[in-house]
């Protein structure tokens, strides 16, 4: 998808390429993205935007960044797209396996624990930022998080992406503890739209996602519906 | 009821004409020439009791001991050949050192058994290996599953308990537990009645001395594995001398 040889000689002057097409051609496959994660009493709610590029280019503009790895644990995936979907596999086996072993359901920090160590012992190869959230019985809902050298750490609101870096005030300043879902679907919204407005690897749609005891409900904002703010 | 196998009880890959592992019988009985070990799944926790014969006076008091800490959170209390119950306990503090490696957490007490169960099962099915020579039991307790008893024998069959006794004295034992209310007792009190149950079981004049080792998981050590302090196991030691001479007296007022 990424590495392509080329023979043209130039292209445009100014973005050259090692291969000497135009730049997209040889960038990675990333999930630019802005995705995040909030817990309330009962579960969790996930969002996440739908871009995913190719240096300049929108490869996928309806991507869908909130994957699950149980029936009621998803992780929200930046980065690499190839990194993030191989590692997302990996975790689903592994954590599939582990509950039938078990004998109930995997554990939010089971499926954390798995992410992370995959992220750590390879960080050298891998370009993956995750967000682990569910809901399990004994924690109820839960959220992880797991940035690039594959660090572990339970947070209430966790944001993560190119996106997440403009909006830590709005979350900072606006998060509060005992949100209901609606207000935490609301809360989400907003922050995930002020992150696609202003970065240029966020956009498309805002996908939503409330994961408790009784399952997952998702939403899709688009187009008029993404909240507004001041748009100078 | 003691069988000879002649001829099918060289290994533990053949069959008797009537469906039997000899092998595995006959380490059946490695186990039922042991000292006698109970445990005990009360209201809030699990406890232990064993009942250590000691052979010689010129043994260091302690010495080889017969219950093993396999995680914080588990116990495990052995009857049979030792040496063979030593290596059940490393396989077993692996298994649940692994699982907290790989999964981040505490091994719940039942998967732990299933795996050690496994893992005795496998030597029962060839012939340039035996059987381990040792049951063993593990307790554990957390505030999510409440308290938890398994028991694994030489054939790799292992089941949940709220009472268990291994040993040379276990059917005596086994009447002992059911006469207890276990699910309503908490473990300060089964501590008591576990050590009693030693006391009455062990026969005095076979075996002279023995040691008395109790351990307990649960609530009151919140969760975690641990050998119950001295004072409470003197406690525990008076309080059982004191009711088998409760029932020798009775004995002599009937005469």
């Amino acid at each position: 998808m990424a590495a392509v040889l080329n023979s043209v000689k130039s292209f445009g002057g100014n973005s050259m390429s090692v291969n000497g097409g135009p730049d997209f051609m040889d960038a990675p496959v990333t999930t630019g993205t802005s995705i995040m994660a909030v817990e309330f009493d009962g579960g969790v709610v996930i969002g996440a935007d739908s871009r995913t590029t190719s240096g300049s280019y929108i490869a996928n503009r309806v991507t869908d960044k909130l994957t699950p790895v149980h029936d009621r644990i998803f992780c929200c995936r930046s980065g690499s797209a190839a990194d993030t979907q191989a590692i997302a596999d990996i975790v689903s086996y592994h954590t599939s396996f582990h509950s039938i072993e078990v004998g109930e359901p995997p554990l939010v920090r089971t499926a954390a624990n798995l992410f992370k160590d995959l992220c750590y012992r390879h960080r050298e190869d891998l370009t993956a930022g995750i967000i682990v959230a569910g809901w399990d019985k004994r924690k109820g809902g839960q959220v992880y998080s797991v940035p690039l050298g594959g660090m572990l750490v339970r947070q209430a609101v966790a944001i993560g992406g190119s996106g997440s870096t403009y909006v830590y005030g709005y979350v900072d300043s606006h998060f509060k503890e005992g949100m209901t879902k609606e207000e935490c679907f609301q809360f989400c919204a907003n922050t995930l739209a002020l992150a696609m407005f202003r970065d240029g690897s966020s956009g498309g749609v805002i996908r939503l996602a409330a994961i408790n005891e009784d399952g997952i409900e998702r939403k899709v904002i688009t187009g008029d519906d993404i909240p507004k703010f001041w748009e100078g | 009821m003691s069988s000879i196998g002649t001829g099918y009880d060289l290994s533990a890959s053949q069959f008797s004409p009537d469906g039997r592992v000899f092998q595995v019988e006959y380490a059946n009985k490695a186990v039922e020439n042991s000292g006698t070990a109970v445990g005990i799944r009360g209201k809030d926790g699990v406890v232990f009791a064993v009942e250590k014969l000691v052979q010689s006076k010129l043994y260091e008091a302690g010495a080889n001991k017969r219950i093993f800490n396999i995680d914080r959170h588990i116990g495990m209390a052995v009857a049979g050949l030792l040496a063979d119950a030593r290596q059940i306990s490393e396989i077993a503090r692996d298994e649940a050192s692994n699982f907290r490696y790989n999964y981040g957490g505490d091994i719940p007490c039942k998967n732990l058994a299933d795996r050690v169960a496994m893992y005795m099962h496998a030597y029962t099915l060839y012939s340039h290996v035996r059987p381990f020579g040792c049951s063993v039991m593990l307790g554990s307790y957390d505030k999510d599953d409440g308290p938890q008893l398994y028991m694994m024998d030489p054939s790799g069959v292992h089941w949940g308990y709220y009472g268990c006794a291994i040993g040379k004295a276990r059917q005596a034992a086994k009447t002992e537990i059911e006469k207890l209310k276990m699910a309503d007792q908490s473990c300060r009190d089964l501590v008591k009645e576990a050590a009693k149950i030693i006391y009455i079981v062990h026969d005095e004049v076979k075996d002279k001395a023995f040691e008395l080792e109790l351990s307990w998981v649960g609530d009151v050590t919140n969760g975690r594995h641990e050998m119950v302090p001295k004072d409470i196991v003197v406690e525990a030691e008076k309080f059982a001398k004191e009711s088998m001479e409760e029932s020798d007296d009775s004995d002599e007022e009937d005469l």
